[in-house]
C-alpha cells in the first residue's frame, strides 16, 4: 500500500471563518465557499526541516533568552505527541510555540499591555519531534491578559502552536489552553469553535508523573494532523 | 451497536493571533532570539531558474491592508521538482533550492514580499498538467483558520485553460485573483482580497 490523498479536512471541527463575536473574524473572512478539489503533488508534499536549521535551546523558554537570569512564574514543561487521524506519530516535524509571559505580556513592538516585561522571557520556542512523534518544551505558565474585542475581555492563559506535518495540506496553527482556567469558556476566541468536544481536545492537562520534582509540573498535550488514505489498488494511483 | 471507527480527530485550529511573528519571524516583533530564522531561502543562490520578486498586499473586506499577515509559500524548482520525498524526482531538485518560505509585512504599509525563482509546471494527478504556480498560506489575527489559495503567472496563459484548479473555477471571471500580475523584468505583483469585491479564490485543500 502507497499513502495517497490526505482525509477530508472536517471543517465542523473548527471555527468558520466568519464568527461576528470575534469582531476581526468579520471582515477579515472570505465569504465565498472555498474552492473544492482533489489533492495534487502540490498537496501532499511539503517542507522538510532538519537539526541544522535549530540551536540547542531553541526548545528551552526558561533558558533561550537568558540575559542573566531565569524568567519569573510557573516553571513547567509542555510536552506531548504530534500523531495523525490514523493514531501514527508524525517524526521529524517542525513544532513552534509562542506565548505571553507570566504577566500576559509579549514580547512584541506592537504590545502596549502594562503588564511587565521580563527580561529573561523571549516567548518562542521550536523543535522538531522524535521519531515516536514526541515533542517537549520547558517553559513558563502564560499569564492571561485583556484585549479589546468587548470591552472586557480576557484571553485565557494560552501558548500558541504551529505545526507542519509532512505536507503542506497538514499547516496547521493552534492555541492550547490549560486545565481549570475559568476564563476558557468567556472567551470569544475559543467561543468560535463550533463542537464543545473540539474546545476540551484543546485544554493541555496536567501530568503530574512527567514533572520534575522540587522543579517544575508538566502538562501534556497531544497534536493531531489530517490523516491519509492508502492506495490500495494500483491501477487507481493517482485517480483517473 | 456497530463496530467504532477508532480514527482520532484533527486538532481545531485557532487563529494565529497579532503576535504571531514571536513565535515564526521573532525578528520583527523585535528581538534577537535564534542564530537563524526559517523561511528566507526559498531557493538557495545555486537554484538556476529565474530569479523573480513577488510583492503584495493582503486586502480586507473594507479595503484596507491587512498589516499584520504571515505567508508561507511552498513552489517547485525551475524543473517542476518539489523537494520532498514524495515527489518521485525531488533526487533530483535544484541544489539549494528549499522551495518554502515565509514573509510578513511591513507594518506601516501591510506590504509583503519575497524572492524565489520562478517554477515550472508539475504533475497533476494522472495525465494533468498543472501550470506553474505558488501554493500560498496565510494566517493572522481574525482568520481564524489558514487560508490556502495558488498564485499563478500571467506568461502561461495557454497552460492555465487544463490548470486542474484553474479551470474547476466556476465563475471564469474570479480565475482573474489567482493571476499575478507582471510589473517589470521578473517582477509580479499579486494582491490577495479577503472579502467582497474581487475576493481572492481560496482552495479547501
Amino acid at each position: 500500500m502507497k499513502p495517497a490523498e490526505f482525509y477530508m479536512r472536517d471543517r465542523t471541527l473548527h471555527p468558520p471563518a466568519h464568527h461576528p463575536g470575534y469582531k476581526t473574524s468579520v471582515p477579515r473572512s472570505p465569504r465565498m465557499p472555498l474552492l473544492t478539489m482533489h489533492q495534487t503533488p502540490s498537496e501532499i508534499t511539503g517542507p522538510t526541516f532538519g537539526h541544522n536549521d535549530f540551536g540547542p535551546l531553541d526548545n528551552d523558554l526558561i533558558s533561550n533568552f537568558n540575559h542573566g537570569g531565569d524568567p519569573v512564574g510557573e516553571r513547567i514543561i509542555l510536552h506531548g505527541r504530534v500523531l495523525d487521524e490514523n493514531g501514527r506519530p508524525v517524526p521529524n516535524t517542525l513544532v513552534e510555540i509562542w506565548q505571553a509571559n507570566a504577566s500576559g505580556r509579549y514580547r512584541h513592538k506592537k504590545d502596549i499591555y502594562l503588564g511587565a516585561l521580563d527580561p529573561n522571557f523571549g516567548g518562542c520556542g521550536r523543535t522538531l519531534t522524535d521519531s515516536d512523534g514526541y515533542y517537549y518544551f520547558r517553559t513558563i505558565k502564560p499569564g492571561p491578559y485583556p484585549w479589546l474585542n468587548y470591552v472586557n475581555s480576557w484571553r485565557p492563559r494560552h501558548i500558541h502552536v504551529s505545526v507542519f506535518g509532512t505536507s503542506f495540506s497538514q499547516r496547521l496553527i493552534t492555541q492550547l489552553y490549560f486545565e481549570g482556567d475559568p476564563l476558557i469558556p468567556l472567551c470569544p476566541i475559543v467561543q468560535t469553535i463550533p463542537d464543545p468536544e473540539a474546545v476540551q481536545r484543546l485544554i493541555a492537562v496536567m501530568d503530574l508523573n512527567a514533572s520534575v520534582p522540587m522543579d517544575c509540573l508538566a502538562y501534556k498535550f497531544d497534536i493531531v494532523l489530517r490523516g491519509r488514505r492508502s492506495t490500495l489498488f494500483e491501477n487507481r494511483l493517482e485517480g483517473n | 451497536m456497530v463496530q467504532k471507527l477508532d480514527y482520532l480527530k484533527e486538532t481545531t485550529s485557532q487563529t494565529a493571533g497579532p503576535y504571531v511573528h514571536i513565535g515564526l519571524a521573532p525578528g520583527a516583533a523585535g528581538f534577537s532570539i535564534f542564530e537563524r530564522e526559517l523561511g528566507w531561502d526559498i531557493a538557495g543562490p545555486d537554484a538556476p531558474g529565474e530569479r523573480i520578486r513577488v510583492e503584495g498586499l493582503v486586502i480586507d473586506g473594507t479595503g484596507a491592508p491587512v498589516k499584520d499577515v504571515l505567508l508561507e509559500v511552498w513552489q517547485a524548482d525551475a524543473n517542476g521538482v518539489y523537494a520532498h520525498p514524495e515527489d518521485p524526482r525531488s533526487a533530483g531538485v535544484a541544489p539549494g533550492f528549499r522551495g518554502w518560505g515565509r514573509v510578513i509585512t511591513n507594518f506601516d504599509t501591510g506590504l509583503w514580499g519575497f524572492d524565489t525563482i520562478r517554477p515550472g509546471a508539475t504533475p497533476g494527478r494522472g495525465r494533468d498538467v498543472q501550470a506553474p504556480h505558488l501554493n500560498l498560506w496565510l494566517v493572522a489575527r481574525g482568520i481564524n483558520i489558514g487560508l490556502n489559495t495558488r498564485m499563478y503567472f500571467p506568461e502561461d496563459a495557454a497552460l492555465h485553460g487544463a490548470d486542474p484548479v484553474l479551470r474547476t473555477i466556476e465563475q471564469r471571471d474570479r480565475v482573474a485573483t489567482l493571476i499575478a500580475t507582471k510589473t517589470g523584468p521578473g517582477a509580479y505583483r499579486f494582491d490577495i482580497r479577503l472579502q467582497g469585491q474581487g475576493e481572492t479564490v481560496f482552495i479547501d485543500v
